[in-house]
């Protein structure tokens, strides 16, 4: 006879692994790294959760303690990580930075590829063959 | 009760594929390291459920102590990577 912590249990612990793996779906399947960053970040963490929640269910109350602190860790760590890993992203030439609709780490004299800037030919310009050209 | 744990470590297990594959494939440093903290992450979830199967909690210091080290890596490695722009 199963009783209703078991129950409580299986269904903290059954959530919890179901999140942990869609988020690792999610970590195959996103395109880039910033995408990754969500699959990697607020599933895993979301199913520690579930995960620790159903192991306290199960061990005495003065052993819980530190698992709320692992939670506490790892609610704590997930974003500061996520962020240092998405500015060290956005630093090098992983992501292509014309698909971002805003870009707050844009410096002042930085160009893009997508900036239209008059292309400054000299003097000599329009002279020779060209299409237009009678 | 044992088939709950059964699958629950089997699903653990997949993620952890899965988490493999983006490990090996990620174009980059940056895409390893995000895999390395995901698979701490999910070694620590199964030492947790390890814990619920025994009832005992002889390893619960061990739950603090590598998710402390999981931080301190992932930042330290994302900020080499990030310096020596790999």
């Amino acid at each position: 006879m199963t009783s209703v912590s078991d129950v409580v249990t299986s269904v903290f612990l059954l959530a919890g692994a179901s999140s942990c793996l869609w988020g690792a779906v999610g970590l195959v399947r996103f395109p880039d790294t910033p995408a990754r960053l969500h699959a990697a970040a607020k599933p895993q963490s979301f199913g520690l959760l579930m995960i620790l929640v159903g192991t306290a269910l199960r061990v005495t109350p003065g052993q819980a303690a530190p698992l709320v602190l692992v939670a506490l860790v790892q609610f704590v760590t997930a974003p500061v990580i996520a962020q240092v890993v998405g500015r060290a992203a956005h630093h090098g030439d992983a992501i292509s930075k014309d698909n971002l609709v805003l870009d707050e780490l844009r410096q002042p004299g930085e160009r893009r590829p997508s900036d239209r800037q008059p292309v400054d030919r000299g003097p000599d310009a329009g002279r020779g063959d060209g299409p237009r050209s009678p | 009760m044992g088939v709950v744990f059964t699958i629950v470590l089997g699903l653990l297990a997949a993620s952890a594929l899965l988490v493999v594959v983006r490990l090996l494939r990620g174009p980059g440093a940056l895409d390893r390291i995000v895999a390395v903290d995901v698979l701490v992450v999910l070694l620590v979830a199964g030492t947790a459920v390890q814990i619920a199967m025994t009832g005992r909690g002889g390893n619960i210091a061990l739950l603090v102590a590598v998710a402390l080290l999981a931080f301190v890596s992932s930042m330290t490695a994302a900020r080499l990577a990030k310096e020596r722009e790999l």
